[in-house]
């Protein structure tokens, strides 16, 4: 059994189709609010690009195709570490009034009485 | 069996982290879920690089002298472009996200360009399509790269000013066409195998030149201003290109990400393109920074100034504000002055509530990550269409470093650049405060009717500041209560 892919003509044309359509509805979802880690976490999706990149370093030749490839991964995990990094960052941030710790609470309210304290 | 033992794990893993950024895309679709979606695509992300080390055991017979040598470079290039990103990524401040996504995504326009290099240089590519679609791939990406980093250099302030010329289009047009012309040149010698002139990788590298030419060239006249939607492009075409070099690789999972980011990409552009009223053609081929030359309609009335403190005490005792941040805001570093006012009006019974115009910030969305980074609760949040009909029945609306998304000019003056562009009703509260630094105007740099209201007072000072003395005069109230 093999299990090499191999994705000609039509049916490399249907595989477009149909991520671009998932990806049109995914995103037709999100809300306003989270466009900019949308953003960024689209943009770190594409950093699987990196495998594409080991696969050229991997099977280089010469020097150019090495050089060429050394630069492809390290652009590529480039765009993948980053974009998660920040997507992961931004997104930790947004919390709600309800989920949000205690001690955020308490000091908006120990600070709107301290003056009486005082 | 044993021999396809590498390639049915890369199958697994890699079909595996498609599926994973899928789910990933989906959950982000709400505040809640959303921390987990980057983890599982993250997830996806791991195991579909780990598994791509499973490669070398089925590098051509070219290749395998120098596979030591190859997986060595392999990994330097992983940890040291994994390592410096990831490093930037968690330090960067969150007002200069921008810049820092335009960066990443020209990394990834660049690795895609890369790719491509290898196949054409290394001659690895066969045929017609997979030749086209490697040159297409290439011209993509390697105009992503350099236009991204263009963008990254505007928001950054590296480049200050739009650079326009007479006849731009054309030069732009030349250039395309001459990219195309080189591109077809490769084509026919690689195809025939016969060297058109000069030498095929000659031709491959004035390509390669030219892509990279139109990137800048293409980036350059647009203004500041609309540098999110041009990210925004990019990052589409990325996609774009990813999934084109996927398809040369024969690599799904590369196809289908790139596709989706591609499909998402371009949807978000629209969005953009929309909340500004404008198209997708009229931000890349105009400039809307120096659009503004005609004469407007003299606004009459007077500003007048209002001490910082008196309008904290009188946001004290209202019943229902709405403030209306803008990037002003973030540029004075203010959000957790904002917040921590905010703080004090809510435990006096206040009815606070944020209206964020879809294009507040530098980039759509910037600024509900700004104000979450300061601690403010996301369902405190309210986008435009969510809001706009609360503006009448409010108090007070406070605009912190917003000017054009609030101005009424876009409902009424048809001579106005930002005719048509939805905007935040807080001109129909009953009292407006603007606080700004100075009586400047905004980034579309036009007059701003609201401010001349009969309901309007202008607290001119830096956000912060003035930020400080209101949370100051407001505690002063608790004091003088409590003495």
């Amino acid at each position: 059994m093999d299990f090499q892919i191999t994705m000609t003509g039509f049916v490399a044309l249907y595989v477009f189709m149909l991520a671009a359509f998932a990806g049109w509805v995914i995103i037709g979802h999100v809300p306003a609010i989270l466009h900019t880690p949308l953003m960024s976490g689209s943009n770190f999706v594409h950093g699987i690009v990196v495998v594409g990149g080991l696969f050229a370093l991997l099977n280089a030749s010469t020097v150019l195709e090495q050089a060429i490839g050394f630069v492809a991964v390290l652009l590529g995990a480039g765009n993948a570490a980053g974009g998660f990094a920040v997507t992961q960052r931004m997104l930790a941030m947004f919390q709600t009034s309800d989920a949000k710790p205690k001690r955020h609470r308490s000091h908006a309210h120990a600070r709107a009485h301290h003056p009486r304290k005082a | 069996m044993l021999t396809m033992l590498p390639q049915l794990i890369i199958g697994i893993a890699d079909l595996a982290a498609a599926f994973l950024f899928m789910y990933g895309l989906q959950r982000m679709s709400s505040p809640a879920t959303a921390p987990s979606g980057i983890l599982v695509a993250g997830i996806g992300m791991a195991a579909a690089v780990l598994a791509s080390f499973l490669y070398v055991f089925s590098v051509s017979a070219a290749a395998k002298p120098h596979l030591v040598v190859n997986l060595s470079l392999a990994l330097v290039a992983l940890t040291l472009g994994g390592g410096l990103a990831w490093w930037s990524g968690k330090k960067v401040a969150m007002t200069a996200m921008p810049q820092m996504v335009a960066l990443y995504n020209g990394m990834g326009g660049g690795a895609a360009g890369a790719i491509a290099a290898v196949e054409l240089f290394g001659g690895k590519a066969h045929g017609a399509t997979q030749l086209g679609v490697t040159l297409l791939g290439a011209l993509i990406g390697a105009v992503s790269l350099s236009g991204s980093l263009i963008a990254w250099a505007k928001l950054q302030g590296v480049i200050k000013k739009p650079l326009r010329v007479k006849g731009q289009q054309a030069v732009n047009a030349t250039v395309m066409a001459a990219t195309l012309a080189v591109g077809g040149c490769v084509l026919y010698a690689a195809l025939t195998g016969a060297p058109l002139v000069i030498a095929t990788s000659t031709w491959i590298a004035i390509f390669f030149g030219c892509a990279l030419l139109f990137g800048v060239l293409m980036t350059l006249p647009i203004g500041g201003a609309d540098m999110p939607v041009v990210i925004s492009i990019y990052n589409s075409l990325t996609g774009l290109a990813v999934g084109l070099e996927g398809f040369v690789l024969q690599n799904p999972a590369l196809m289908i990400a790139g596709m989706v980011v591609g499909a998402a990409g371009l949807l978000l552009t629209l969005l953009m393109a929309k909340a500004m009223n404008r198209s997708v053609a009229n931000v890349v081929f105009t400039n809307f920074g120096d659009a503004p030359k005609q004469k407007q309609g003299a606004i009459k009335g007077s500003l007048r100034p209002i001490e910082a403190s008196d309008a904290g005490i009188a946001m004290r005792y209202a019943s229902k504000v709405i403030i209306v941040p803008g990037y002003g805001l973030a540029a004075a570093q203010g959000q957790q002055k904002l917040y921590e006012f905010v703080k004090l009006l809510q435990a006096a019974k206040v009815d606070v509530k944020f209206a964020i115009h879809p294009v507040a910030g530098r980039m759509p969305g910037q600024m509900d990550v700004l104000l979450a980074e300061a601690g403010v609760p996301y369902d405190l949040i309210f986008q435009l269409e969510d809001i706009n009909d609360d503006f009448a029945a409010a108090d007070v609306a406070l605009v912190i470093g917003a000017n054009d998304v609030v101005n009424p000019a876009a409902r009424t003056d048809k001579a106005s650049p930002i005719y048509g562009m939805p905007i935040l009703n807080a001109d129909q509260a009953k009292q407006v405060y603007v606080v700004k630094r100075g009586e400047g105007k905004g980034y579309a740099g036009i007059q701003n009717a609201l401010f001349y209201g009969d309901n309007c007072n202008m607290v001119y000072g830096d956000a912060q500041a003035v930020l400080v003395k209101m949370i100051e005069a407001v505690r002063g109230l608790g004091l003088a209560a409590a003495a």
